[in-house]
């Protein structure tokens, strides 16, 4: 039964209910308080997302400071659940501008309530494209309770665009300037043992899109990936470019390109929404270009002394730089002193999170910084264990570089007025979880 | 962008109801519409709004068609607005009257709701029709009849056909609902539907492809040429976005693949699967969670699918302790000889980190993975035995409990590795570990060249051990004997066997070792062949599920059935509840019942620590009143569903028994089963000074009841009959209570304390009836054991030290000290005295027994905190576990 929630709540950090909304009937009022007694004040709360307690099954998220709980009584879809809350919680937060928390949920009470009601219908996940929504569920009461215009104001087609099959997109969109902005953003995930060996390495990236387009454009978009370019040459038997050519191992897009065409012509076609939405996911495992190599050595100077020693290589263009490095180096707990060398950026020793952090702000190409710390230990006696070494962890940005290689070969736009389109395309490359053992 | 909702959280104290009231009355549009806004405010916050359940009523209705913003006349009646508002020429409103009435389950709306919905399923606009759609499945839940007769099914399956994709799913869903709670058929899915819906598929929103995709899941193709032909069509959804879409797809593809004969067509199937799943792996953790678990069923069915892919789930440092956990299970899972020596690798990794419970996990991994690849067992011991040396307390026993495994497994095999266990063996101290590394020892005692040594360290504190550990050393000194019958291993064994015999009253332990005893002295070769005879060889089989449950599982993937590896009958109680939604929205005050009493760890299986099977000679244990059997219940597997969904009361106490006699229920030392229709409750009480036996009997069997007798067998405090039983007869059916008056000191046993109370109860019907009750000390508790405090100093003062003993209660929480003071006084124990200690209250009382042994005690706990330190000095500190019982028996009453 795809049933997603008999019922759902948002508790604060507390327990307090902020929100509820009881979709069916075969769930009890006062399930919360289950909830609340059997995880959020035992041990158990973050151990185990889905949870069942007497006859009802509890699935709990939570973001920023608020808890979202889900209530069923039957074998409900779990999948559908989740993804369910994720889509509405970044429903909520365009609705608000951004920000989604416990203020934010008590300011917008009613709102949400209203949202609540037409995006789930019997615990049946309706549609929840912001887009098509902000048609007919507006603001206006909340703003400004007190000036109560009548807002009779009609809305065409909008119950038509609801359950429309271009459900994500209003029609009579006019633009001054047609505009597309194409953003690749890559995350490097990357766990390397402490001998230097890659354990595992992936990127997964995605492509952003906004558009700011008039009426009902037809997008069509290249990528320079081995399946594409081949089905390519072959519909018009033109021998395959030379030139990189990647492999994608899968890719999942926006509900918005037609999937079976893409089945059968490797093509990304779609109408798009307006404004800004996620046009695709992949992952990459082939081929990964990594921007940093790191050197490490920890040597443990009997009990109350380490010399940490670490190299960093950027392995990328000597034009380009890298963003915003941070390398966390992990420390035992009884760390005392510490006194750093640094031939870029600046180490300082963070007790909070018992690491040694090393900023480099401006990271160029093909350089190779390097830090070495002393650092004292208070010795204890209880110290029965030895010390288990976390990873060491990296973040970073890269602008212009795509640890995977991808490159969008062409945009293309249609639309039956003929508009020429500006196209602009952004790359960039973060750090995932960039993990080296040591 | 951000409103001011906020303020109305603030306003509603109970005291404002009647303004409230008065608001909502208001002829200002303005001030109804913030009335409202307070009363969700109070109604989300739990605050009692049932005292305005007249203007409540009429406030959902304005709230909702304030909503609207466009039908201000409160005047007219609701149900006349909603049918009204079903005809309003805006879809948005027609759409809204019909949901709404369909969430109002008045019985009265229901009948005015059929003429709106049956028009409204065939509205010219599509939004219109795909909330009537659903409707009908909410109108089914509430009148099936309704529904039929009225025939919205067959308006129901015409939309299946409409031209818009959203209707279709709606249909669909409501459809399988309908389907799912109905014996009869209703949604069938013919090939022609099929082709329909999947024609449907390409144009749904994500949720709607959801709704299909479960739908057709049940649909069973004719041949495998159709299976493919699905399978074609479904693919494409795996690029999905949308990780619902994405299993519901794998889930229907797994369906199909069953038929499909060729091997490429299903080679190729599964390597399109594998990336999808593993994307999933990139979502949010708890969506990655529901992806694990189901991964989990799919590579017991087809491990081929993800075979290459097991690097993807090596555990990242900061993932959840939850997708570790699944990880760990799906790496052992895809362990094969290839790529094993990476897999260890990960593994003695994980054995480094700083969550316990996961490193133990990972040890065991270990060893698991050892026993399943017979090539890789080498690597994997000599892994261990590196973990060994790190000397961490846990991961050394883990390993010698996955080492026992292994020995299993391949015997004659790795016992060079002996020695080095032994090295660790003065840190064991789980019982788990000490019972495995005891069955080392007996199973290899001629290899071990000091076993007799090894095991008689263990002896030494045989009585304390648990009984696992027990049990493990008595078979290992009886190997040991039988392996090396020299003059110490046959000292050793004198000393088990009548430790294991005459000092212990675990029946498992007291039987094996008469057995043995026996074979031993009767026939030494036979008690080789028996307990030396050859093992079958094991093999990892935990976490495997099976086949047939495993079919019912992936035919269940996505849904929560697959996450908790049950059968949805398992945890779905269909226990439809018909209370009206009126009824719901009083539910803020009767918040605090309920969960609050309800046993918090019923539903953890297998975690109750009382080891009940030393009655088991005698034919009863003491165990709760089954439930009368009059009320039919439906089948519920967990307790725990029972109590939060229905008034427990009636499980415990029979609701007729309780009414008729004021007295409480008395706990059942012998159920009626073992009686033959015999039962009799009873419990030691102290009323007037005086200790009696209450005792009620139920006589359930055809026949009436006479002569009943009693007796009691030798104990402690030699409790006795101080009189004859007076029982009248008992005719079927009827029951009869009784105080039977006790005396002290009359036959009493030799050996330590005990709380054991055995009892033998006949009657000139039935055979003779023994039972096992329990003393509890406190009922002996006399009425002069107060003590001024200068005397109490002095006796505390006189005791030796090593008369004092000490406990913890960590289960026992002292909210109100009144209260509590109150509860010991009533069991004659005096309070003496209180003083404060940091933050922890100090308590002092005294109490006596006969024959006037005193006992002074000492309660040190935070108030409301879990948890008390109880110290007593007493002149028989040996009775000090009896007490202990008792206070913790009170102290939680």
């Amino acid at each position: 039964m795809p049933v997603a929630a008999s019922a759902i709540y948002f508790l604060n950090l507390r327990g307090d209910v902020l929100i509820n909304r009881l979709y069916r009937d075969d769930v009890g009022g006062n399930m919360v308080d289950a909830f609340r007694t059997h995880i959020m004040q035992t041990k158990e709360l973050g151990t185990c997302p889905v949870r069942q307690i007497g006859g009802c099954s509890f699935f709990y998220m939570r973001i920023s400071n608020v808890y979202i709980v889900i209530v069923v009584s039957s074998n409900a879809n779990v999948a559908c659940a989740f993804k369910f809350v994720v889509e509405a919680v970044a429903l909520f937060k365009s609705y608000f501008g951004g920000a989604f928390d416990e203020d934010a949920i008590r300011n917008n009470f009613v709102l949400i309530y209203e949202l609540l009601d037409e995006i789930m219908d019997f615990g049946y996940p309706q549609n929840l494209s912001p887009e098509i929504l902000k048609l007919y569920i507006t603001q206006e009461g909340v703003r400004s309770p007190f000036s109560s215009k009548p807002t009779d104001r009609p809305v065409p087609n909008a119950t038509l665009q609801v359950t429309g099959a271009v459900g994500w997109r209003r029609e009579g969109l006019v633009y001054k300037k047609n505009e597309v902005f194409l953003d690749i953003v890559e995350s490097v995930n990357l766990l390397m043992s402490s001998k230097g060996s890659v354990l595992r390495c992936d990127v997964t990236g995605k492509i952003l899109m906004k558009c700011f387009l008039s009426g009902m454009p037809d997008l069509k978009l290249g990528l320079n990936d081995k399946i594409g370019l081949e089905k390519e040459s072959q519909l018009k038997s033109r021998p395959t470019k030379s030139g990189k050519t990647i492999e994608l191992d899968d890719v999942t897009f926006h509900q918005c390109v037609n999937l079976t065409r893409f089945n059968s012509e490797k093509t990304v076609s779609f109408v798009p929404p307006d404004g800004e939405f996620e046009l695709m996911k992949y992952r990459i495992t082939e081929g990964v270009n990594l921007p940093f190599r790191v050197l490490p050595t920890i040597k443990e100077l009997g009990r109350t002394r380490m010399e940490v020693n670490v190299k960093i290589k950027s392995v990328f263009g000597a034009k380009m730089f890298a963003l915003g490095v941070v390398i966390k180096i992990p420390v035992p707990k009884q760390t005392a002193k510490t006194s750093f060398q640094v031939t870029s950026g600046r180490a300082k020793y963070n007790a909070s999170i018992d690491c040694l952090v090393w900023k480099i702000r401006k990271f160029p190409g093909q350089t190779e910084p390097t830090m070495s710390a002393e650092v004292e230990l208070i010795s204890t006696m209880a110290e029965k264990k030895s010390w288990t070494r976390p990873p060491i962890q990296m973040e970073f940005q890269v602008p212009m570089f795509t640890a995977s290689g991808l490159r969008v070969r062409f945009l293309k736009v249609w639309e039956k007025s003929g508009y020429n389109t500006v196209e602009w395309v952004r790359y960039i490359t973060k750090a995932g979880s960039y993990e080296i053992r040591c | 962008m951000s409103g001011h909702d906020s303020k109305y959280f603030s306003t509603t104290k109970k005291g404002e109801i009647p303004e409230l009231k008065e608001e909502l009355n208001s002829q200002y549009k303005d001030k109804r519409t913030d009335a409202v806004k307070k009363v969700i405010a109070a109604m989300t916050v739990g605050k009692g709004c049932s005292s305005l359940l007249t203007d409540l009523k009429e406030l959902v209705y304005l709230y909702l068609i304030n909503y609207a913003k466009s039908q201000p006349d409160l005047a007219i009646l609701a149900v006349n607005t909603f049918v009204k508002d079903s005809q309003d020429p805006n879809p948005l409103i027609r759409a809204l009257a019909v949901r709404t009435m369909g969430c109002i389950r008045v019985d009265k709306i229901t009948e005015y709701l059929c003429d709106p919905l049956q028009r409204c399923l065939k509205d010219d606009d599509p939004y219109v029709r795909k909330t009537a759609a659903i409707c009908v499945a909410k109108l089914y839940d509430i009148n099936a009849e309704l529904v039929e007769d009225r025939g919205f099914l067959e308006s129901l399956k015409d939309l299946i056909s409409d031209n818009n994709p959203m209707v279709v799913a709606n249909a669909v869903a409501a459809l399988a609902e309908i389907q799912e709670n109905s014996s009869r058929p209703i949604f069938e899915i013919t090939s022609h539907t099929l082709s329909k819906l999947l024609t449907a598929l390409n144009e749904c929103t994500e949720w709607g492809q959801v709704f299909i995709l479960d739908a057709l899941s049940r649909y069973k193709a004719a041949d495998a040429r159709e299976a493919e032909n699905i399978v074609e069509r479904v693919t494409p959804r795996l690029q999905h976005a949308n990780c619902a879409v994405v299993l519901s797809a794998v889930k229907m593809i797994l369906q199909q693949m069953e038929l499909i004969t060729s091997t490429d067509v299903v080679r190729n199937l599964c390597k399109k699967m594998a990336p999808p799943l593993v994307t999933l792996l990139s979502a949010e953790p708890e969506i990655q969670y529901v992806a694990l678990r189901n991964i989990n069923l799919i590579v017991q069915r087809r491990p081929t699918i993800l075979a290459h892919e097991i690097k993807v789930f090596f555990c990242k440092y900061n993932d959840p302790i939850y997708v570790k956990m699944e990880k760990l299970e799906i790496m052992i899972k895809l362990a094969s000889d290839r790529n094993i020596d990476q897999v260890l690798l990960e593994f003695k990794e994980y054995a480094t980190e700083v969550d316990v419970d996961f490193v133990r996990k990972a040890v065991r991994a270990i060893g698991r993975c050892a026993i399943k690849l017979e090539r890789a067992a080498e690597r994997c011991i000599s892994v261990l035995l590196e973990l060994i040396k790190i000397k961490v307390n846990y991961v050394v026993q883990e390993a010698i409990i996955v080492i026992k495994d292994i020995f299993r497994r391949y015997p004659n095999t790795y016992e060079s590795i002996i020695a080095t266990l032994c090295e660790s063996l003065d840190t064991l101290d789980e019982p788990e570990a000490k019972a495995s590394m005891i069955w080392i020892i007996g199973e290899y005692a001629e290899r071990i060249d000091n076993a007799d040594e090894l095991l008689e360290s263990f002896l030494e504190s045989f009585p304390e051990e648990p009984a696992q550990v027990q049990l493990q050393l008595l078979t290992a000194t009886v190997k040991l004997f039988l392996k090396k019958p020299t003059e110490g291993p046959q000292q050793m064994i004198q000393v088990v066997l009548n430790n294991a015999t005459v000092e212990t009253d675990n029946p498992d332990l007291r039987d094996r070792a008469y057995i043995y005893w026996r074979l031993l002295s009767t026939d030494p070769e036979a008690a080789k062949d028996v307990v030396l005879a050859e093992k079958p060889v094991i093999s990892d089989d935990s976490n495997q599920l099976d086949p047939s449950l495993l079919d019912e599982l992936l035919a269940n993937i996505a849904t929560l059935s697959s996450v908790y590896h049950k059968p949805p009958e398992a945890f779905v109680t269909r226990v439809k509840t018909t209370a009206s939604r009126t009824d719901d929205e009083d539910y803020p005050n009767g918040s605090e019942q309920g969960y609050s009493d309800a046993p918090t760890h019923v539903a953890d299986e297998g975690a109750s620590p009382q080891t009940s099977s030393s009655n088991a000679p005698y034919a009863a244990t003491r165990q709760p009143a089954p439930p009368p059997a009059a009320p039919v219940s439906p089948p519920v597997p967990d307790l725990l569903g029972d109590l939060i969904g229905l008034d427990n009361s009636a499980a415990i106490v029979p609701a007729d028994q309780a009414a008729a006699s004021p007295v409480p229920a008395l706990p059942v030392v012998l159920p009626a089963s073992t009686g033959q229709g015999l039962q009799i409750g009873a419990e030691l009480t102290r009323q007037d000074g005086q200790v009696f036996y209450s005792m009620l009997f139920e006589n359930n069997t055809q026949t009436p009841l006479d002569g009943f007798m009693i007796q009691f067998n030798k104990n402690t405090f030699g409790l006795a009959a101080g009189g004859a039983l007076q029982v009248p007869q008992l005719q079927p059916g009827t029951s009869g209570r009784t105080l039977l008056p006790m005396v002290l000191f009359q036959n009493m046993s030799a050996g330590p304390p005990s709380s054991l109370l055995q009892v033998a109860v006949k009657n000139n019907q039935q055979p003779v009836w023994y039972f096992n009750d329990k003393i509890s000390l406190h009922v002996l508790f006399t009425e002069d054991g107060r003590m001024e405090r200068g005397s109490f100093l002095e006796t505390w003062r006189s005791l030796p030290d090593s008369n004092e003993v000490l406990k913890d209660l960590p289960g026992v929480v002292v909210s109100n000290v009144e209260a509590t003071l109150d509860l010991l006084a009533a069991s004659n124990m005096f309070f003496i005295a209180k003083r404060k200690n940091a933050n922890q209250d100090v308590f002092y009382f005294s109490a006596k027994i006969p024959p006037g042994v005193p006992f002074l005690i000492e309660l040190t706990t935070v108030i409301g905190n879990p948890g008390v330190k109880c110290a007593i000095k007493t002149p028989n500190p040996d009775i000090a576990p009896l007490f202990f019982e008792a206070i913790e028996t009170l102290l939680k009453a």
